[in-house]
């Protein structure tokens, strides 16, 4: 056994209101300088729909991700080294601008300076690429709240289903997926990257592109099977989502986790058996993924992991971190958050509560609060992107949630126990209650922030404080 | 290492494993200081937006090198009990993007003006000899006027100097006030409570000059008039944090996640109490999709599905069976116990109104207010204690203790006279649902016989005619419902075909809903939104939901009652900023003008107007008049509304001819007044709107943005009050002619003289005005905010100075205070007498001046005019302009001692003498505020409203439910504050975190930090009267306008569907559709702010939309992401087409106030035109029933009763746009 701490995150997508505040104060922290237009670290998806970049789901076009070999071993889905060698200057998989979008501006000078006009002067769009007039035609969230129809049908965990989907206005449905880098166990980017600038940090599992050593090779954009790194075209160098690292050193939560309005982003620590991963991720069947994921997730009560840990260096406040974690609970605990895409066989470290939905039409007079499968989302959308098809595991999550409201209801109105089996005890389902509902700032986020990185010379730290020497200084 | 090395690293065998834990050797990990310092930052300051969204959210802005680098919001409000969820973060994806503005190219930086002004007045000035005479040479030149004016909104703006536009500001002020009266000159900003000061600062220096501040609650259609005719309140609502009390909660019309984003939180959090949340909503909206069930009823016709609803929860829960709590609160606070009057009206046998003690021969004052009820133990007909007519003449007894008012005995309310009927009488109804009743149902009722002055007299009960009006089988005939799949008016099964909504889902809602608020004692929810309130008849659709909140028991409940959140942002510290606002500390009587009527008359919308009233009366009455306009012009005339500018003449000019005929004291020349008014020698304005003596001449807009996001009828604005280019198609085609306005030719001059912005941006209200004032961004300024949506009040702070020329709203309208003091002089125009005519206020006396609903019209003879009785208050104000600076800096002698809301008053001397010492005093011998505290700064403003205020300041709180003890003979209202009466929350407590306001009168619930605010329950629980005729809520408004349009008791009105033209628009080969035009909220502004935003525009489509159902769109050939244009009468709109599933066939939605400055096109169908904003399509719709007055609720109170703007009920034309023609030359 080989312990490693990770900060993991989860996020409740039953309670997402769509409302993409994530999205922008992620932006203002981090991208919205030249270069970075069009990065979005966070993003936020109406499903169904295509995301972004556009179609970013579909694995037979780019290519992300692990696959097993003949011998039943992980390789990247992009291929052999030989063969990502072969296409070092061209990646035939390489997303293009137009797939994310093509980031503009407006002439707003010409509203006050453009002199006098026959006619109310108006500020068109302009591109921040190329600086000249542009037609808006796609955007980093252009199917919002299913605009654009055609965009919703060709979403591939639809196409997937093999069964009709109704799409019209009585059936519709949709609910939204935000998205960060997944900080994985198992990260495709870091193995694709030639320069070897990308790494997990020993410390706490966030995957970072060293902006010293990353060269633009590009190759981590197609392996990473969610599209999460960036490649910025001022600097030519990889980006992405940092986790916050900033932040998380000084113990405080991810930007979009803290400014999360829904309320619905939970941050915690988690240990895993980093000498286990490899197995797992290659496990044959992939809908076995995201339980071998779960079992990876060590008791951080159990005595033997806490003496493993404290071997492996985890300090004292990690290991307290870890045991108060609200990620634990929900994914080991309660089972009720799900990595997205577990088939990718990266094993994400941010997961999903899956969302409920409104009671179908046809027993809404029936139903005072739906089962999983009366409601308007379709199990199998859902388990196509949570649990690589398993309907029954997904079902038996949203049950869980489900059964917590009718347990609550109960409670509130004096009306006795709930009367079908439930597969969580009441001392459970209560603590999930406090924690999805009442969801405490000191309960969404456990963080201890006694970080490795600046254990060492402390003092100089102190004393320095970033200081560097002027040129030609400090001999 | 070289590049080249590093180029072949990949070569070199690496330790990687799949896992990827590995640390890169070349440069170790220090490169991490690359994010670290992007994140670092020198300072975090808390401040707000002042955008009006009722977010009033917390937020901390970080500044780096002294420029502000990114804001997020603050988590540190003082918490909530720890079984429920915090107050945090609250904020949204907009705000979260404020910071781009400050440094913008769309920021306005300097003062400008338009170049053909700026040409015009540089040259006027050098030979006029003051400021004055140089503004008259130019807007008295026809040409020259037309000149600046017919540029408006083409570009062409100069650079100015703040000492340059002030002056030219201030000329026009004075000219005009002096020319033609103070009246013509107005101000518009929205809901002051999201930057109280800013608001303020205008309105106090507005109301200073003796100008006319317009209302914007009623003129964004936001106000529901429904509260005030049900409670007498303007608006009141839970806290959000009391949704989360909730057992079973409908969204109906409202979508939260969208527009109340800071709080849907507790919306979704409150499911996993298993509370069941329902989605009443047309689209699948966001709100739908984090519900349990959608009933996706069709656009406007939500009242029928609550009538439906109604008639299960009356049946099943009134009387199939009896539900104790449900009859005991009817009882208890409602009027169904009240006796109505059964009689011959027009000829037919209909309900009328309420019996009252003069009916039975009182004679005292009041009595004709004092409604009666049965006594169930006496079997006699008593006054309860609590109506109205005890309000203002017998405070002891105006209280909600059931006892006999005369005799002080307990009472039983009787709710039906149903056992002891005399008789059954059939009644017809009023009905509006179908062709083929033709207006008219008829219902049976149980009625008794009772001796009136006027003789036997038939009466029934409030709660029997409700059951009729039902069709609630009662077993005595009449049209009534048998089952549910009846086709009866108003069974579940009739509401299906008009609404969609499957009936057994309209049964098992209204039984859910009322099921669980008997299980828990009335909590249960209806959350209300703008969806159903911005239409014709959003009132009635209102009623019709509010009768289910209050047959279930749950309003004044905590976690039940209604739940209204559309514009409604409570400004809690109300009655020191009212002080500062109204500038009564140094002159009473403000002119608080109605904007509805203000703009219908302003931009000449009575010309175009297509409502024959004929077709909205209630087939069992007639209409007064057939043109809406002329309501307005009765309700003018017998001070129901406020009417400004008010007579063809000028106060001043009005006392000189008054003395001449030799009137002396004020009571002498009101008499004057009143008998030239009788006579035709003297006129209302709005009888003559467009003549030039008559109609307003400037106009400032600050913190709005009127002509881009709320000028309803926006080509007519253009038009008609800016005589610019316009896309108005079809004119001067009023359905009838009016028959008390002058209708004259219209000029297209454009009436204002100037138009005036006040913006740290340049959206469309600054490209149409002549003068832009560079204001201080959210960042750059103090200010106060509060919301009714939490309970704590907090601060906006300087993040960092004004940047270039920019100053804070305080500091603009001091500056202009300024100078107009100065100009005044120069140019030996200072004092001036002013007569300010007054509507009869709500919470006054004016309340009862018309008893019994009577419309009395003296200008027909029914009545003589008499000012504050049967036409509105005259009030005698003497003006200095030379010291309006004088008194803007100061807190003036008025309020010193008593200060109060709602018609009560309480001491203050104490609390203003700390002001001397907190804020210090005038120290200019010269001035007439020398030695007067000082509200030079804005903080010191914030400071004295602070200090003023009862829920900012204890001892005040507790003073004044003292005087609610007074007024009301109750006791033991103390206790509301007792334990905060040593708390005075200040300015500086705030900047280290938001702090809850104390409860006090000012309000209508109670809250502290275990208790979540819920309104009226000083009511439920302490017995405070509703402010309404009968002292309770009213399901029965017996207002002879409310029966004449049949709206007495809440029922189900189809939407106005009026043609979208007339003429003929036709474009070879381009197929067209018409739809429903709806405009409701934008998920990427917050009205037209942020809608310019860069962030905001790539977060989706980039600029103006409009979206379209997949069938609508293909029959017209339009794809996603086509521009299409859509037009009626009255304007056209240019727009991106999304096209989707989730809005249902026949409408459309053009999100409210896209503005037309980002990427807006010219349209086809008006060539040469630019597309306007989603208000271009738009017309002003006044209902007459909203400009009642004089009676009880139905009084005026700026912002709180009179017509409402509402905007909904449009069609339009919908098709491809032809050509693209960016019309840049």
């Amino acid at each position: 056994m080989k312990i490693k701490a990770q900060v993991s995150m989860v996020l409740n997508l039953d309670k997402c209101l769509g409302c993409h505040t994530c999205s922008i104060t992620c932006k203002n922290t981090w991208t919205n300088r030249e270069g970075a237009e069009y990065m979005y670290f966070n993003n936020v998806e109406t499903r169904p729909g295509v995301g972004y970049p556009r179609n970013w789901e579909d694995q037979e076009k780019w290519k992300g991700g692990w696959t097993l070999d003949n011998s039943g071993k992980l390789a990247l889905s992009t291929g052999s080294k030989t063969n990502r060698l072969m296409k070092l200057f061209f990646h035939p998989e390489q997303p293009e601008l137009k797939d994310y979008f093509e980031p503009w501006t407006y002439d707003y000078e010409t509203l006050i300076h453009g002199g006098r006009k026959n006619n109310q002067p108006v500020a068109r769009p302009r591109s921040l690429v190329t600086k000249q007039k542009m037609e808006v035609t796609w955007g980093p969230n252009w199917d919002d709240d299913l605009a654009g129809g055609q965009h919703a049908r060709s979403d591939v965990n639809l196409t997937k289903m093999g069964q009709d989907i109704v799409f019209d206005y009585e059936e519709v449905f949709m609910r939204y997926l935000p998205r960060l880098c997944n900080h994985c166990l198992n990260p495709a980017c870091v193995a694709a990257c030639p320069s070897g600038a990308i790494y997990k940090r020993d410390e706490d599992g966030v995957v970072l592109v060293s902006q010293d050593v990353c060269r633009g090779w590009r190759h981590c954009v197609p392996s990473c099977p969610y599209k999460k790194i960036f490649y910025n075209w001022e600097t030519n160098k990889a980006e992405k989502c940092v986790f916050c690292y900033p932040r998380l050193e000084n113990g405080l939560p991810q930007i979009c986790a803290e400014t999360c309005v829904g309320r619905m982003r939970y941050v915690g620590v988690v240990f895993y058996d980093m000498d286990k991963v490899e197995e797992m991720a290659a496990t044959k069947n992939e809908q076995d993924i995201y339980e071998n994921t779960v079992e990876l997730i060590l008791d951080p009560h159990d005595p033997e992991v806490i003496k493993a840990a404290r071997e492996e260096g985890i300090s004292e406040a990690w290991i307290k971190a870890a045991q108060k974690s609200p990620v634990y609970k929900l994914v080991k605990e309660w089972g009720v958050a799900l990595p997205l895409h577990p088939e990718y066989r990266t094993l994400p470290m941010v997961w999903y509560v899956p969302p409920l939905s409104p009671i179908l039409q046809r027993v809404t007079s029936d139903v005072y609060l739906p089962d999983a499968h009366e409601m308007r989302v379709p199990v199998q959308y859902l388990a196509n992107l949570f649990t690589a098809g398993n309907t029954e595991i997904l079902a038996r999550t949203l049950q869980r949630v489900l059964d917590m409201r009718e347990y609550m209801r109960r409670r509130e109105t004096g009306d006795g126990p709930i009367d079908h089996n439930v597969d969580l005890t009441e001392d459970q389902m209560y603590g999930m209650y406090k924690l999805l509902a009442l969801s405490k700032y000191n309960d969404r986020f456990v963080i201890p922030s006694d970080v490795k990185v600046s254990r060492e010379g402390r003092l100089e730290m102190q004393q320095n404080r970033g200081f560097a020497c002027p040129t030609g200084g400090c001999q | 290492m070289s590049l080249l090395s590093q180029k072949f690293k990949f070569l070199r065998k690496k330790n990687v494993s799949p896992s990827g834990h590995q640390i890169t050797e070349d440069g170790g990990r220090e490169w991490e200081n690359f994010y670290r310092d992007r994140w670092s930052y020198d300072k975090v300051v808390r401040t707000t937006h002042g955008v009006n969204c009722t977010g009033s959210c917390s937020w901390n802005i970080y500044v780096k090198n002294g420029v502000v680098a990114w804001e997020n919001q603050a988590t540190d409000y003082p918490e909530t009990p720890d079984d429920m969820p915090d107050y945090e973060p609250r904020g949204c994806p907009r705000g979260a993007t404020f910071s781009w503005y400050l440094y913008s190219p769309l920021r306005v930086k300097y003062p400008y003006v338009r170049g053909e002004l700026a040409e015009l007045w540089r040259e006027a000035k050098k030979n006029a000899k003051n400021p004055i005479e140089a503004w008259k040479s130019i807007v008295e030149d026809p040409e020259k006027a037309k000149k600046y004016k017919s540029a408006r909104g083409m570009g062409g703006f100069v650079r100015s100097t703040w000492d340059e536009a002030t002056e030219i500001t201030a000329a026009s002020l004075l000219y005009t006030a002096k020319t033609y009266g103070p009246d013509r000159n107005a101000g518009f900003s929205v809901i002051p409570a999201m930057s109280m000061l800013s608001y303020a600062a205008g309105a106090r220096f507005l109301n200073l000059m003796g100008g006319t501040p317009l209302s914007f609650y009623d003129w964004y259609a936001d106000l529901p008039p429904s509260s005030p005719q049900v409670w007498g309140e303007q608006t009141d609502t839970p806290e959000s944090g009391d949704w989360y009390n909730a057992g079973y909660i409908m969204t109906w019309g409202s979508n939260v996640p969208l527009t109340r984003t800071p709080d849907a939180h507790f919306l979704t959090e409150v499911r996993y109490k298993g509370t069941k949340v329902v989605s009443v909503s047309p689209d699948y909206a966001e709100s739908t999709t984090s519900s349990d069930a959608w009933l996706n009823v069709k656009a406007g016709t939500d009242a029928a599905l609550a009538m439906a609803m109604g008639h299960v929860i009356l049946k099943e829960y009134y009387i199939d069976k009896e539900t104790p709590y449900f009859k005991e609160y009817a009882k208890e606070f409602t009027d169904m116990p009240f006796l109505v009057r059964v009689e011959d009206i027009n000829g037919t046998v209909q309900p009328g109104r309420f019996l009252n003690a003069k009916d039975l021969g009182r004679q005292e004052d009041g009595s004709d207010f004092q409604m009666v009820l049965i006594d169930d133990t006496t079997n006699e007909i008593v006054v309860p204690n609590g109506t109205m007519g005890d309000r203002h003449t017998n405070p002891e007894k105006w209280n909600l203790r059931l006892e006999n008012r005369d005799t002080g005995a307990k009472i039983d309310p009787r709710l039906s006279v149903f056992d002891q009927r005399e008789g059954v009488t059939v009644v017809k109804l009023p009905y509006f649902g179908d062709e083929e009743h033709e207006g008219v149902i008829e219902r049976a009722i149980p009625t008794i016989t009772v001796q009136t002055v006027d003789g036997p007299v038939k009466v029934t009960t409030v709660y029997d005619l409700i059951l009729a009006n039902y069709g609630i089988d009662r077993g005595i005939g009449g049209e009534v419902a048998t089952s549910y799949t009846d086709d009866t008016p108003y069974t579940p099964t009739w509401q299906e075909k008009i609404t969609g909504v499957k009936a057994d889902i309209a049964i098992a809602t209204a039984r859910e809903f009322a099921d669980n608020a008997e299980k828990t004692k009335g909590r249960s929810m209806i959350i209300m939104g703008g969806g159903i309130n911005h239409w014709y008849h959003a009132d009635i659709i209102y009623r019709t939901i509010l009768n289910l909140i209050m047959f279930c028991g749950t309003e004044g409940v905590n976690g039940g009652g209604w739940a209204h959140y559309v514009g409604q942002e409570k400004l809690r510290p109300i009655e020191g900023w009212g002080g500062i606002m109204t500038a009564n500390d140094w002159s009473k009587a403000p002119r608080l003008q109605n904007s509805t009527s203000w703009f219908y008359f302003a931009t000449e919308q009575y010309r175009s107007d297509c409502i024959d009233l004929a077709d909205r009366v209630s087939k069992l009455a007639k209409p007064r008049y057939r043109h809406p306009g002329d309501y307005n012009v009765l309700a003018a005339r017998l001070g129901w509304l406020p009417s400004y500018p008010t007579f063809n003449k000028g106060s001043q000019e009005l006392i000189n001819d008054a003395r001449a005929a030799g009137a002396g004291t004020e009571a002498e020349i009101n008499q004057y007044v009143a008998q030239a008014l009788k006579n035709k020698e003297l006129q209302f304005c709005v009888e003559d709107p467009a003549a030039k003596e008559n109609h307003p001449r400037n106009l400032f807009v600050w913190r709005a943005n009127l002509i881009g996001s709320s000028s309803k009828g926006h080509e007519y604005f253009l038009k008609h009050l800016l005589g610019t280019k316009n896309a108005v198609l079809e004119d001067d085609d009023a359905a009838t002619r009016p028959e008390e306005i002058k209708w004259r030719e219209a000029d297209g001059a454009g009436k204002l003289d100037l138009l005036i912005d006040i913006d740290f941006r340049m959206a469309s209200t600054g490209l149409y005005s002549d003068i832009v004032f560079p204001a201080a961004t959210w960042y750059e300024k103090e200010d106060l905010s509060s919301t009714d949506m939490h309970p704590y009040v907090h601060v906006f702070q300087a993040a960092v100075d004004c940047a270039w020329e920019t100053k804070s709203d305080w500091d603009t309208f001091r500056t202009l205070a300024e100078t107009v003091s100065r100009v005044a002089k120069e140019s030996g125009f200072t004092e001036y007498e002013d007569i300010v005519a007054l509507p009869l206020g709500h919470d006054s006396p004016g309340e009862v001046a018309q008893p019994e609903g009577k419309v009395l019209d003296w200008s027909k003879g029914e009545c003589e005019p008499i000012p504050g009785k049967t036409m509105p208050n005259l009030v005698h104000v003497k003006r200095d302009y030379s010291q309006i600076f004088e008194k803007y800096i100061a807190l003036g002698p008025n309020i010193e001692n008593k200060m109060g809301a709602h018609g009560l008053a309480w001491d203050v001397s104490d609390e203003y003498q700390t002001l001397y010492a907190q804020n210090g005093t005038i120290d200019n011998p010269e001035f007439i505020s020398h030695g007067r505290p000082s509200i030079y700064e804005c903080k010191e403003a914030c400071n004295a409203v602070l200090t003023l205020s009862s829920c900012t300041n204890g001892k005040l709180a507790v003073r004044s439910w003292k005087a609610m003890e007074e007024k009301t003979g109750l006791s033991d209202l103390e206790k509301n504050a007792k334990g905060r009466e040593q708390e005075k929350i200040t300015f500086d407590d705030m900047v280290r975190q938001p702090r809850f306001i104390i409860s006090s009168v000012t309000s209508t619930g109670k809250n502290d930090k275990n208790r979540r605010y819920s309104p009226f329950t000083t009511s439920t629980e302490d017995k405070v009267p509703f402010r309404t005729v009968t002292g309770r809520q009213s399901f029965y408004c017996d207002h002879e306008m409310m029966r004449d349009y049949g709206e007495a008791m809440a029922l189900y009105k189809p939407v106005l569907s009026y043609k979208p033209v007339q003429g003929d628009y036709k474009q070879e080969g381009i197929p067209e559709i018409t739809l429903k035009y709806l405009t409701p909220h934008n998920k990427w502004a917050t009205h037209s702010m942020y809608f310019d935003s860069q962030q905001m525009l790539t977060l989706f489509r980039g600029g103006q939309t409009i979206w379209l159902n997949e069938d609508d769109a293909a029959e017209i050939g339009v794809k996603d992401n086509d521009w299409v244009e859509a037009f009626n009468k009255n304007g056209v709109v240019a727009a991106r087409a999304v096209v989707s599933p989730r809005i249902p066939r026949g409408i459309s939605y053009m999100h409210h106030a896209q503005d037309r400055h980002i990427n807006v096109p010219g349209t086809q169908v008006k060539k040469d035109r630019r597309g306007g904003t989603h208000n271009a399509p738009t017309h002003i719709y006044m209902k007459p029933t909203h400009m009642i007055g004089g009676y009880g609720q139905l009084s005026y109170g700026f912002n709180y009763y009179g017509p409402t703007g509402n905007q909904r009920d449009m069609t339009i034309v919908a098709r491809k746009l032809k050509e693209v023609d960016w019309l840049e030359d």
